[in-house]
């Protein structure tokens, strides 16, 4: 139609396409404020420092909740969810720092020193890994690796010395944390693999050309031109940590418990629960009104720290980019 | 005295060609034991997936059995017995179905926004963050989310409404949406790349033709980029297939597809079910039904899945370089 301006139809797809991509965003910004919503009087009932103070034992305190009395204004919200919390911290920060010093070595390997056969494998090898859904994982853990701690790595002993306490059974900390780094460690090669094949060959070969040789190069050179891509990895891999449930709550030891340090090496086998994994095993008193909330408040925990964690990476990114290449 | 015969030098290069110039054996210690660490490393990685394709592929081989794809699950708890899980696979490619018919669109839409429009660019920018939080956020509190949301009265129309008027709030409606969330930043990511990577004279050529840009985006990029958004997806499809969470808490433990009365295809959509993560995790010693070779069988066919999408994904990669390569 001639006397239509040329205008009408590109603003007609602007505002369409628009409107979709602010409704998206209005979805997720509902998420965060009735998970927050959700979340409060957990919060408020508890106090805001001691929710996440240590404080008696955090499963029966869930069991409180969920006995309560079921009349709005009796509910019972009492929690200390350090255990939770702690638990998680272990198993993310354990698994991330393992599978970053991991990571940087097969992206090393396979974009420097890895003969080209081996490198077909290894790409496909990564991709794999990443790709097994993380209930399979958690099967492998639960039905094999657990058993065989169990029958092979800790003694008589060992279960007596803590057997007051805790009951060891092959689950535990040590093995989600390993289980736990196989699952992040190859989204970080692939991201940190992709940057250091894409320093600048100039820069290698200059250091090459002063003699330097090739591990060095790629250790002074390569590894810090790739740094950003280093802390892009690590918070991606956090972020997949922190929010992991199915397989942690397969092979954690689905216990409140907070391992404790002073065990010695025992604490590789104490079993420990993190936040998203006791969501999952909480899940079906969700018709339950304060352990609901409760659980809410785990959500919100998560929300934070993954956000917060973003934050954290953008900021540590602004000084290194104005060496790094992105 | 008789001289020596003169011969000519020896080339001083022809040794040194046969080596390479920079030997391992010649560096320091510690510069060999990193290049060690390093082999060590991506010889593990390759020893973990490795194992895990040989435990799966045994284990999978003896205990799957024809019958167990075409035959539902046993309504019993304990699933040792009889039954298979014909329910499970249906549910999953449900599921993929409602997900990703939902985040290709959308994906698509919201990409094109962010790279052709973003006017106002503050709301591009919100919507450009708004993207990467829900990549970061758990999909365990997704799945929580979304029982807050559909679990209402006015959405009472996605899922069953007991006899007492509450919303049961869990359907495969519903967990689609919520998986939808999860493939829509991959889809919305790879979508993005295209974009960004088509050429300047591709678009001007069709202003040229005094062709809009509504149009352009439709004739012209979207059609140039469909390897692009196809491999989003398929990142997506894998993201869907693998997750367990969303799917244990938003249909509720039920292995059998339970409809919700009223016409067939919307009484599954409104009902309730299972997908192959969610038997796998029912029948782990974890879950209720302790059944674990018929978790093994589901198990390796999950996988098997998961190795035919990596393919998917190895093929797509390579037949966009190579198309890269031809002028």
């Amino acid at each position: 139609m001639p006397w239509r301006s040329r205008g009408k139809p590109d603003q007609r797809a602007e505002l369409m396409l628009g409107a979709l991509s602010v409704a998206v965003l209005v979805l997720i910004a509902l998420m965060t404020l009735t998970v927050f919503a959700k979340a409060w009087p957990s919060f408020s009932h508890n106090g805001f420092i001691s929710w996440f103070l240590p404080g008696g034992d955090v499963d029966q305190q869930i069991k409180a909740i969920e006995n309560g009395p079921k009349t709005a204004g009796h509910y019972v919200y009492h929690l200390r969810a350090w255990p939770l919390l702690w638990a998680t911290m272990l198993t993310t920060g354990l698994a991330v720092l393992f599978g970053l010093v991991l990571s940087i070595l097969a992206a090393i390997f396979i974009v420097e020193f890895a003969p080209p056969p081996l490198r077909r494998v290894l790409d496909p090898v990564v991709r794999l890994l990443a790709g097994v859904p993380s209930v399979l994982y958690g099967l492998i853990g639960i039905l094999v690796l657990a058993p065989w701690i169990n029958a092979n790595l800790i003694s008589n002993g060992r279960k007596e010395s803590v057997e007051n306490v805790v009951q060891l059974n092959g689950n535990g900390l040590g093995l989600a944390t390993l289980i736990l780094m196989v699952m992040i460690t190859p989204i970080m090669v692939s991201l940190i693999a992709g940057a250091l094949g894409a320093v600048p060959k100039s820069w290698t070969e200059g250091s090459a050309a002063l003699g330097v040789n090739r591990w060095r190069t790629t250790w002074r050179v390569s590894l810090r031109t790739a740094r950003p891509a280093i802390i892009a990895a690590a918070v991606l891999a956090t972020g997949r940590a922190l929010g992991e449930a199915i397989m942690l709550a397969m092979v954690a030891g689905g216990r409140g418990f907070a391992p404790n340090l002073l065990d010695g090496f025992t604490v590789v086998f104490e079993p420990a629960r993190p936040l998203a994994a006791t969501i999952i095993q909480n899940f079906e008193e969700l018709g339950d009104p304060p352990l609901a909330q409760t659980l809410y408040a785990f959500a919100a925990v998560l929300l934070i720290s993954t956000a917060l964690l973003s934050l954290a990476g953008w900021a540590a990114k602004q000084p290194l980019k104005r060496y790094g290449i992105r | 005295m008789a001289s020596t015969p003169l011969t000519p030098p020896a080339p001083l290069r022809a040794r040194a060609a046969n080596r390479p110039r920079d030997s391992i054996s010649s560096w320091p210690l510690a510069d060999r034991i990193g290049y060690m660490l390093c082999w060590a490393a991506g010889l593990s990685l390759c020893l973990i997936a490795g194992a895990i394709l040989l435990l799966m592929f045994i284990k999978g081989i003896s205990y799957l059995r024809p019958e167990l794809l075409v035959e539902s699950p046993s309504a019993a708890k304990d699933q040792g017995g009889t039954g298979g899980f014909l329910d499970p696979i249906e549910g999953t490619l449900l599921l993929t179905a409602i997900g990703i018919g939902l985040a290709a669109p959308v994906g698509v839409g919201v990409a094109t926004w962010l790279n052709e429009f973003q006017r106002p660019a503050w709301l591009a920018r919100a919507v450009e963050s708004g993207i990467e939080m829900i990549a970061g956020t758990p999909s365990v509190v997704l799945a929580i989310f979304g029982l807050l949301v559909f679990a209402r009265g006015s959405l009472g129309f996605l899922s069953q409404t007991s006899a007492g008027g509450a919303v049961y709030g869990r359907s495969f409606l519903i967990a689609g949406i919520m998986m939808s969330l999860l493939a829509l930043p991959l889809i919305v990511t790879s979508t993005r790349e295209g974009l960004a990577q088509i050429p300047a004279h591709l678009r001007e050529a069709s202003y040229a033709l005094g062709k809009t840009k509504a149009t352009t985006i439709r004739r012209v990029l979207l059609p140039a980029i469909r390897a692009d958004i196809a491999s989003g997806v398929t990142l997506g499809i894998g993201r869907i297939i693998g997750d367990t969470a969303i799917v244990v808490i938003l249909m509720g433990g039920t292995l059998q597809l339970q409809g919700a009365g009223g016409a067939p295809l919307l009484s599954t959509l409104r009902g309730t079910g299972s997908t192959l993560t969610s038997y796998v995790f029912e029948n782990s010693p974890a879950g209720e039904g302790n059944a674990p070779q018929k978790a093994y069988a589901a198990a390796f066919v999950l996988l098997l899945t998961v190795l035919a999408l990596n393919l998917a994904v190895t093929r797509m990669s390579s037949g966009r370089a190579a198309a890269a390569k031809q002028p």
